[in-house]
């Protein structure tokens, strides 16, 4: 475990790309059980199951007054940094390695993991709480990627990164195989691809000015962008199931889809909340969210279907090596076999030249969809988002000026700064807060509103900070919904900063009723 | 206590602790430059912060100077003043003030642990205590300064074609790092930034321990592979330090705690030495003070007056203008 952590320490601090590849390759060098459970961190793929980050602050309020542990959460910004500083130092036990103790920590039963894991926490070094703490809240956040970790091995044992990419889904824990593969003793690990949760093609955002002028329109298609969930969606002749984007299966939550789903093949498409096809909004789907099952009164209500973009397996055939343009001649064969009423087709946009697509753009106005998809007519279907192949093209976010009302320190590589900002809008006399952000400014406007926030302070609640209401911000949204649950009656989606308003006195900024009214809220 | 203010003014005899602005008559608790400034009339203070104020601000940055050694007493009126060591760096005090039977200390800056570069913290039990908070969360709880230092001279080792620029303040720390080195037996030439020259000048002529030492010139840029390098924090980001071969960034600070303001600041190897006391040390002087009434400065102040008031201890924060968090020496 000492190993382990100072690796991971020595991840977090390295700038460097070969000298984190180096590391990482220092590592996998070790030939025991020890680099399968390293994979498996690093690869987002352990977990421990009764120990989540509430679990954490639990125990941690059981060591330390939780008012004390508040200010230094508020402070360090980062939970497993936190715990692992402020947890209250004992006689270091004796050093077991990443193996053992993962197996042992497996071991503890639920009734007595408060116990158990505490004197676990206890018995470590302040890194190696860190890297354990880590290791059960998920997602690392030390600056090394997925694929990183692939190139370090492949790097090390001379393959390539992609051959270790298309067999990576088939792996599972220890990977044996893959290591014995690695170092040529056996051949490449036979995977059953059809049967694999496939990580999904995504597309990057389209630079208005430099990609039309670079991008032939001929070579691309268009479709429009969807408001849902991405999901995939596996179909054969005994079983149907639905995975989300990252690999989660969400069947249970959605039996209508499941029941009615026919035919043999992997689908991938969107999920929306709607009747006949025509989509309601996000703020129902979100009904439909999060939820393990779905009632018949919730199905009735917020009935949903899928719309389909694309095509990956036709029966046993692999079509993902096809180009777009051929799967979808599969994938509209496909639908006219199994014809649902929870499943359409994505509407393909024709056009010649980038300027016709432009005018697309207020066709896709409404409310319904978010924009366009541009693909390019002859890409295969490659996992991520690789550069090249597919754009999305949103339409302009809807904006309003705010005042900034609280801030609160953000998390992460944010931590030292006040990047989390209420804004309101009039109420009468009054503000009413009608949303958060804490995203879309620049460095600069960031160190110019911590400074205006460590300055101009007029009360602190706790973490939060009250601040004389002087700045306007300009607030970006893609969305904004009634809610009960706020003062302000109103929810904002993706609400980031756009730009600070210096030119604007704060009394022209709109009444919420103004704000409601503008944006047809009810 | 309600003879100072909380900007740590005694109007009553027009007296001022470390004030930012020129003063008439100021107590300076040490050379750093939150503390001591340019243009009082009368500067108050151990012999060795008047040196260091003279060493960065030329001889005439005050009209007058009275030196006192620690313990040595000062009257104006009624009000006693003694300065205490304060462990902090070289000439460091405490400002002890006693009025009618009434005690009241201004820590400054202090560390309660050992330090061969400066007087070591001596405790003043007191009615009233003004302490610094610079470390005032319990996940500060430094370690061992020579682990710390063990790891840079062990990455030395490691890392043989590389060169190690350590980010260190100036004054203070800069020669604690070079002291710790000599401590653990590192005996090479330290090549340090041209500001620290004079300051390092200084120490060795105290007789402080800090080795041979010498400034950075332009000499070819293998030369200094394998080797130390102090310089300024604000010099490591600078185009100064380029002129070196594949630097390792190290950074001597108790900041340097949370590995994430280490990366927020690409350091590749934070060194948790401080001269500021930790948490706990903080709460051990608070204790052992006996002081009743607690006022708190400097830096973290929330957590540690909801823990005075806990303990029944009269306590609220002290917030003195022009200093800000996280920004300090």
């Amino acid at each position: 475990m000492k190993k382990f952590s100072s690796l991971l320490h020595n991840l977090i601090l390295t700038p460097s790309r070969n000298t984190k590849i180096k590391l990482l390759q220092d590592y996998f060098k070790t030939l025991d059980i020890n680099r399968s459970y390293a994979l498996a961190i690093l690869s987002d793929q352990l977990s421990f199951q009764f120990i989540k980050a509430s679990k954490l602050r639990e125990l941690v309020y059981e060591q330390v007054d939780q008012h004390l542990f508040d200010y230094s959460y508020d402070y360090v910004g980062d939970l497993a940094e936190t715990i692992s500083l402020i947890w209250p130092t004992k006689k270091e036990g004796k050093s077991q390695n990443l193996s053992t103790l993962i197996k042992n920590i497996k071991k503890i039963k639920k009734s007595e993991i408060n116990k158990e894991f505490s004197k676990v926490l206890s018995e470590l070094s302040n890194n190696e709480r860190w890297t354990l703490i880590k290791i059960c809240t998920g997602g690392l956040r030390i600056g090394v990627s997925e694929r990183l970790v692939k190139t370090a091995l492949a790097d090390l044992y001379n393959k390539s990164v992609n051959e270790i990419e298309e067999i990576w889904h088939g792996l599972e824990f220890p990977y044996e195989n893959l290591f014995q593969w690695l170092k040529n003793e056996t051949s490449k690990p036979k995977i059953d691809f059809k049967k694999l949760f496939h990580p999904m093609m995504l597309a990057n955002p389209i630079n208005e000015e430099k990609d039309f002028k670079r991008l032939d329109a001929n070579e691309f298609q268009a479709e429009y962008k969807w408001d849902g969930i991405r999901v995939q969606l596996m179909v054969s002749s005994n079983s149907v199931s639905l995975y989300s984007r990252t690999g989660d299966n969400i069947s249970s939550a959605f039996p209508e889809i499941i029941e009615t789903t026919k035919g043999d093949g992997v689908i991938d498409g969107e999920l929306l909340v709607g009747r006949n096809f025509k989509p309601s909004g996000f703020n129902d789907l979100q009904q439909r969210l999060n939820r393990k099952k779905a009632s018949k009164d919730l199905q009735k209500k917020f009935p949903v279907f899928i719309r389909a973009y694309d095509i990956l397996f036709y029966k046993e055939k692999d079509l993902r090596k096809l180009s777009l343009v051929e799967r979808r001649k599969y994938l509209e064969k496909f639908q006219k076999e199994n014809t649902t009423n929870q499943i359409d087709l994505s509407t393909i946009i024709n056009f010649s030249t980038w300027e016709e697509l432009t005018k697309y753009k207020n066709n896709f106005y409404d409310d319904l969809n978010e924009g366009v998809m541009i693909k390019l007519k002859n890409s295969e279907y490659l996992p991520g988002r690789k550069k090249g192949y597919w754009y999305k093209w949103k339409k302009n976010p809807k904006l309003v000026d705010a005042i900034l009302m609280y801030a609160q320190r953000g998390h992460g590589k944010r931590s030292s700064y006040y990047s989390d900002f209420t804004f309101g809008v009039w109420k009468e006399n009054e503000l009413v807060p009608i949303g958060k952000a804490y995203s879309g400014y620049t460095d600069k406007e960031l160190l110019v509103l911590d400074k205006f926030i460590r300055n101009n302070t007029t009360n602190k609640f706790g973490p939060v900070r009250e601040v004389k209401k002087e700045i306007i911000l300009e607030v970006a949204f893609d969305d904004v919904f009634p809610s009960t649950r706020h003062k302000s009656g109103v929810a904002m989606r993706f609400p980031r900063i756009h730009r600070i308003r210096w030119d604007k006195p704060i009394n022209e900024v709109l009444s919420i009723k103004e704000f409601k009214k503008e944006f047809k809220i009810d | 206590m309600d003879f100072i203010n909380h900007q740590l003014f005694i109007k009553d005899i027009n007296v001022h602790i470390d004030p930012i602005l020129p003063k008439k008559t100021a107590i300076i608790t040490h050379g750093h430059a939150d503390h001591a400034r340019f243009g009082h009339d009368h500067v108050i203070a151990t012999r060795q912060t008047i040196d260091i104020m003279k060493i960065r601000y030329g001889d005439k940055c005050a009209k007058k100077f009275t030196p006192l050694r620690y313990g040595q007493k000062y009257s104006i009126k009624n009000y006693d003043f003694t300065l205490h060591p304060a462990g902090h760096i070289l000439g460091s005090a405490q400002v002890l003030i006693e009025k009618n039977n009434h005690r009241l200390v201004i820590t400054g800056d202090y560390k309660v642990g050992k330090d061969e570069t400066c007087k070591n913290f001596k405790l003043v039990k007191c009615d009233t205590l003004i302490t610094e908070a610079t470390f005032g969360l319990p996940i500060f709880q430094h370690p061992d300064p020579k682990d710390e230092i063990q790891k840079l001279i062990r990455s030395i080792k490691i890392n043989k074609n590389n060169c190690h620029i350590v980010g260190a303040y100036a004054l203070g720390k800069a020669q604690r790092v070079m002291n710790l080195l000599r401590q653990q037996k590192y005996n090479e030439t330290i090549y340090i930034h041209g500001s620290l020259e004079k300051l390092c000048q200084y120490y060795s002529k105290e007789k402080i321990n800090i080795g041979k030492f010498e400034k950075v010139s332009s000499k070819d840029k293998s030369f200094y592979e394998g080797k130390i390098i102090i310089a300024p924090p604000s010099a490591l980001k600078d185009r100064w330090s380029r002129r070196f071969p594949n630097p390792i960034i190290c950074m001597a600070s108790g900041w340097m705690t949370v590995k994430q303001r280490a990366k927020q600041q690409g350091i590749e190897l934070p060194l948790v030495i401080s001269d500021h006391s930790d948490w706990n040390e903080l709460l051990d002087t608070i204790k052992k003070s006996k002081a009743k009434n607690i006022l708190i400065t400097h830096g973290q102040e929330d957590a540690l007056v909801y823990y005075c008031k806990k303990q029944n201890l009269v306590s609220k924060p002290l917030s003195i203008q022009g200093r800000s968090d996280e920004e300090i020496e």
